[in-house]
């Protein structure tokens, strides 16, 4: 039998049963389809919120005082409000080698009132290093000046959503920056000016920088805490990200050695390395990836169990047809290799109209669902790696059924 | 003469649950000479189809030997055999067998799709056969369900002769014609024989049809009775108007 031949007694015996093919079809369909758009949230999802770790800075270190602990476990009382470490570590810092730049802060919530608006927001007292550290930009005015630093002025740059919760107007609910610069904004009291706006990032909750207000790190400390003595974190970006580990290990022993502690476990401090921040986040999104593409899974399981099912129908119902093929010359291999064909070609079809079903699925929800969504090639080749491999398993149990069987039986039955 | 079918005491039963196996043929011999025209007789139940199906090499004997074209095919697989029953013989079934939804044309040419002969061949080869057979042109591209039995058994005399065999074995070809139309196909059997020296081994009821046979062998509860030269053979007249 040529192969020509054999697809198009393939494509004829699917076509004669309409209905019931297309019903089949559909659970692959389903099932694919499921699996690419489940797919495609988790690692949209994953893309997302690793972009948003990134969009903090890259190649970041962040030294954090408290006792050391890693990364995702609970927060130990008082984190973040020891007070153990000083500008100074920050100065002895910035002198390591492969460090590209070091910003201190201390940062805390406050009330900020302009006229009769006010919002309770963070106020982030920093140094001009911040910028690069923390990969924010400004977008209109500008941002301190070590001068600022020098002199604790008085001058802030608001975030977009600060800019837009104080200077909205009744007529005017989206502000331009120009109407915030050169303005007196109140800080827990005492007056600011605002000189710059910063670009906003998007991102919510954790990643979100554009809640902040930025002010020189010696103006927080005057003004805002009421002490010089200590900042609540500092940020190192390393020159490459393989030195990472390296600038680690010496930050590390530099603030030790500076805080006269010489077992490392009661640390008085400890550093979170961006990188782990995204294994961990990776690891949760994975899995959430993982949940998904196995219900998933399930439904195209049930879809292969609904091509075997018709395929057992059909060889039943063509029992005297298989008699007839064996009688006029088929042999096993014909018979075998129509009725894989059939079931292949059913979940082949299914797994192409799945795959632009799940793709239009994961397009939609980015659209009208503003999902972020991500389908990714290796999704779409296993979808069909798949479909053809139900097929094959689903469909050969049934092929071989019709391939044994006694012509004359066959021929006999009714 | 070099013998097509050589049976030697061949017999076939049937195992029915409990009961002692049913025995349907008790011991066949005879044999069939190259070109030879024979038609087998017998009461329904006499295990007419049964010998049909184990010289078609469908279906093996119980016991004894059967040599199809000096071969002993009691010795082959499965696959050899489906490779004799495409080369050397031709069926035509009691009940059709045809395909159904799939037009006529389809399903005469079905045997050759196994002999991996190209498509357009294919169709050539299944309208001369379809003509051969008396089958109207018009209803060439009807599905098989939507014609007469009587067209139905034409189409199943075409698809027996595409693969071009050596031996045609026909079961009750005539059973739904009426005497003009089974007149043609009577006619086409004997011009096969005649002019192409096909061997034809027909299975029949009606004495009326048994003898357009050279020779005709009668079956009684599986065994031949009677095996004799058909004294004065009948010569089908070829009507070339045939309602259809
Ligand atoms: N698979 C089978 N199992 C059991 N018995 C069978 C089987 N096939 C045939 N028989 C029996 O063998 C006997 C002969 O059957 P067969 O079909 O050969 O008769 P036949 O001569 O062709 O009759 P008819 O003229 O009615 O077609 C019948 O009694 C039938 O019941
Ligand atoms: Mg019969």
């Amino acid at each position: 039998m040529k192969f020509n031949d054999l697809i198009e007694e393939v494509y004829n015996a699917i076509t004669v049963n309409k209905v019931r093919s297309g019903l089949t079809m559909l659970g692959i369909v389903i099932g694919i389809a499921s699996v690419i758009a489940m797919v495609a949230i988790g690692q949209g999802t994953q893309a997302t919120v690793q972009a948003n770790i990134q969009s903090l800075g890259a190649n970041l270190l962040m030294v954090m005082p408290g006792a050391a602990r890693s990364f995702g476990t609970s927060v130990s009382a008082g984190f973040g409000s020891a007070e153990t470490l000083t500008p100074d570590d920050a100065t002895a810092l910035a002198a390591l080698p492969n460090v590209a730049a070091v910003a201190p802060e201390i940062s805390g919530r406050y009330q900020a009132v302009y006229g009769s608006e006010n919002t309770n927001t963070t106020v982030m007292g920093t140094v001009p290093a911040y910028l690069q550290v923390r990969n924010v930009q400004v977008d209109q005015g500008s941002f301190f000046t070590a001068t600022d630093v020098t002199n604790s002025n008085r001058v802030a740059v608001i975030g977009p959503n600060v800019l837009s919760e104080l200077f909205a107007t009744p007529t005017n609910a989206s502000p331009t920056p120009d109407m915030a610069i050169g303005k007196n904004i109140l800080i827990k009291g005492n007056i600011f000016t605002v000189i710059g706006v910063t670009v906003a990032k998007g991102g919510s909750g954790f990643a979100s920088q554009d809640n902040n207000i930025y002010v020189p790190l010696t103006a927080a400390q005057h003004y805002l805490v009421g002490s010089m003595g200590y900042v609540s974190e500092i940020d190192i970006e390393v020159q490459a990200e393989q030195a990472m580990s390296t600038v680690e290990q010496a930050a590390t022993s530099l603030l030790l050695e500076r805080h006269g502690i010489s077992d490392p476990t009661q640390a008085d401090f400890n550093i979170v390395n961006q990188a782990d921040i995204v294994s961990a986040v990776s690891a949760t999104t994975g899995t959430f990836t993982t949940l998904l593409a196995s219900i998933a899974a399930i439904s195209l399981l049930v879809g292969g169990i609904g091509i075997m099912n018709m395929m057992l129908t059909t060889v039943t119902e063509r029992t005297r047809e298989i008699g007839l093929r064996k009688a006029i010359g088929a042999k096993e291999r014909d018979i075998t290799l129509q009725f894989l064909g059939e079931s292949l070609a059913l979940t082949f079809s299914g797994g192409v109209l799945g795959v632009l079903l799940g793709w239009g699925i994961a397009l939609g929800m980015a659209y009208f669902a503003s999902t972020a969504t991500q389908v990714s090639l290796g999704s779409v080749i296993l979808a069909f790696g798949v479909s053809a491999l139900i097929g094959i398993a689903f469909g050969y149990y049934p092929a071989r059924r019709a391939a044994k069987m006694n012509p004359i039986e066959a021929l006999r039955y009714e | 003469m070099e013998k097509i079918i050589d049976c030697r005491n061949i017999t076939k039963s049937y195992a029915n649950g409990s009961v002692e196996p049913t025995q349907v043929l008790k011991g066949i011999t005879f044999s069939v000479a190259r070109g030879e025209f024979v038609a087998i007789m017998g009461p329904s139940g006499s295990g007419k189809s049964t010998l049909m199906h184990i010289l078609g090499a469908l279906d093996t004997p119980t016991s004894g030997d059967y040599f199809l074209d000096g071969k002993n095919v009691a010795g082959l697989s499965e696959d050899e055999l489906a490779d004799v029953r495409m080369e050397k013989i031709g069926f035509v079934f009691q009940s059709f067998n045809l395909l159904p939804r799939t037009t006529v044309l389809r399903n005469v040419a079905l045997p050759l799709i196994y002999a991996g002969i190209s498509k357009e061949q294919r169709v050539k080869i299944a309208e001369k056969a379809l003509r051969d057979s008396a089958f109207p042109e018009a209803a060439w591209q009807y599905h098989s369900n939507q014609i007469s039995g009587g067209m139905m058994q034409r189409v199943a005399i075409a698809r027996s002769l595409v693969n071009d065999p050596a031996m045609i074995l026909a079961d009750e070809p005539t059973g739904n014609l009426d005497s003009k139309t089974g007149d043609v196909v009577l006619h086409t059997f004997q011009a096969l024989n005649a002019d192409h020296g096909k061997t034809i081994v027909l299975i029949t009821h009606e004495q009326y049809v048994a003898e357009h046979a050279d020779r005709i062998i009668h079956i009684l509860d599986g065994n031949i009775v009677k095996d004799e030269k058909n004294p004065h053979k009948l010569v089908a007249r070829n009507e070339k108007n045939i309602a259809p």
